[in-house]
């Protein structure tokens, strides 16, 4: 199989805290991926430098076969992203969040309008497309964003937890959607989350991440052999302990904005 | 450029559906031109400053462009903390003509404000020497809300919270307004305010703006064009630098 998206030796350093420590891994064209790990634990960093949004201190990503460090606009032009949090104009309609975007993405007028209504239609949205996304739920922000992240017909989408604050009806819908996608236009799925019971549904691969390092790579059903456990969450504790982390990302967090702060905005 | 235009347009959909932002923005230069217009006329007209409204207004105005297109960058900061920054930043387009369709989205903006102002002070009794200086006035307005949107732009790129941006804003804006000769003649200044004036961009805003709605000498407002026009390029490319910093 081809390969997407290959990652070798990635690393992120704010100061001297090592976020995402050399990390090497593949994901496949077509696949379900998922990319696992407590909080703290690097995933959010590495999903920012996979999609741009923050400078590797060292490593090469190659997405689509393209070096990241070399075009990061026909990088962007590979992948759609659905981040944790809602990244829609809420003082827009539905349709304007996904106007706004195709234009971005360089869409032509005919190409828009047929993607925008069939992808309304599809996450089940035509009908309230002129309303403004701020009275829609939880659910609805979440389809749309999906919607939003698919119009310019990307080969890759990352989900970043797609499911958090989803009740189980939207989260089945969700899913419903995203392996009828995955089946259909052989679309890959990279995939964080916490909830171990949907990766063990839909993963065909798994990368878990701890303290910047991979702690485990392989199929769900090689990963609980290889630790003994009946459950991937069972086999998740084995590999990454049972220490809560909640502060590790706050901390994470609070070194990178003060180092920007006192940079004035510099990479690092 | 269809990204510029894209994100100029969601400037301008956002500001025609925000009627508190639209009114609220004009509360202070109306509170300035009403009470100090009339509240100071008759002291002014006294000192022999001529009519205190006429001198005022031009003022005013470029005090509503200011503010508003200084607080467009606030705009980042919320789209940063609501997430809608994420989505321009991914996108393949590149950060300059980003921030190229947020400082246009918010001068127009900026500029239709004044022109509020502007209408409101005619209300209020200003008068204009003539029609024609609508032309040279909306450019200057222009100018003004390029400049400050671009150095707004610049200021929330590196700011992650609202807080922060107001401590700065009060640093900066309030005295870049105050010493502008908005308010009052600047030649009545000690040395070292009228040194400080003259490093203020505003200050050549404020003048041309005069100058175009009271008539004026046309070398003097070739003088303003020039260096708004320096001070805008120079703030353009810092606040495009800056923005092309900007991680999240």
């Amino acid at each position: 199989m081809d390969k997407i998206i290959e990652v070798q030796n990635l690393s992120k350093r704010f100061g001297e805290f090592e976020a995402v420590g050399g990390i090497s891994f593949d994901v496949e064209k077509g696949e379900i991926f998922s990319l696992l790990g407590p909080n703290g634990a690097g995933k959010t960093t590495t999903i920012k430098m996979l999609t741009t949004l923050i400078e590797p201190s060292s490593g090469l990503i190659h997405i689509g076969g393209i070096n990241l460090a070399e075009n990061k606009i026909a990088i962007r032009k590979q992948f759609g992203i659905v981040f944790q949090d809602s990244s829609l104009d809420e003082d827009l309609t539905a349709e304007e969040n996904m106007f706004f975007h195709a234009v971005l993405y360089g869409l032509n007028r005919s190409k828009r309008q047929t993607n925008i209504e069939t992808l309304l239609k599809f996450f089940g949205l035509w009908e309230r497309r002129d309303e403004l996304v701020k009275h829609f739920s939880g659910g609805m922000k979440k389809r749309l964003e999906i919607a939003r992240a698919l119009s310019h017909e990307p080969p890759l989408l990352f989900l970043d937890e797609p499911t958090s604050g989803l009740d189980p009806q939207n989260r089945s819908r969700l899913w419903e959607y995203l392996k009828d996608l995955n089946k259909k236009m052989n679309m890959t799925i990279f995939l964080t989350t916490h909830s171990m019971e949907e990766v063990e549904k839909v993963s065909e691969r798994i990368v878990i991440i701890d303290h910047g390092k991979i702690s485990a790579e392989g199929t769900p059903d090689s990963i609980k052999a290889a630790t003994n456990s009946d459950t991937l969450e069972e086999a998740f504790l084995a590999l990454t302990g049972r220490d809560i982390r909640e502060d590790a990302p706050a901390l994470t967090d609070q070194m990178r904005k003060g180092r920007l702060l006192w940079s004035g905005g510099k990479k690092r | 450029m269809n990204a510029v235009w894209a994100l100029w347009l969601r400037q301008i959909k956002r500001y025609l559906r925000s009627r508190s932002r639209l009114i609220g923005s004009l509360g202070q230069p109306l509170l300035f031109l009403l009470a100090l217009g009339f509240g100071f006329g008759p002291i002014f007209k006294k000192a022999g400053g001529g009519n205190y409204l006429e001198f005022l207004t031009p003022g005013i105005v470029s005090m509503g462009v200011l503010f508003t297109a200084i607080f467009s960058g606030i705009e980042i900061i919320w789209d940063r903390q609501f997430g809608f920054l994420k989505e321009t930043l991914v996108a393949p387009v590149s950060r300059i003509y980003i921030m190229l369709g947020r400082t246009l989205g918010g001068a127009t903006v900026a500029v239709i404000q004044g022109i509020l102002v502007l209408t409101i002070a005619t209300l209020a009794g200003f008068k204009w020497t003539s029609p024609l200086g609508i032309f040279p006035a909306l450019g200057f307005m222009f100018f003004i809300a390029v400049l400050f949107t671009a150095l707004g732009t610049g200021i929330a790129s590196i700011l992650e919270d609202m807080q922060g941006f107001q401590i700065i804003m009060n640093f900066l804006v309030m005295p870049i307004f105050f010493f502008s000769g908005s308010l009052f003649p600047l030649s009545g200044l000690p040395h070292f305010l009228g040194v400080l004036s003259a490093f203020n961009p505003l200050t050549y805003g404020v003048e041309g703006l005069r100058l175009s709605l009271l008539g004026g000498s046309l070398l003097r407002m070739g003088v303003d064009i020039l260096v708004l026009f320096g001070f805008s390029s120079v703030l353009l490319f810092i606040g495009s630098w800056l923005f092309e910093k900007i991680q999240i």
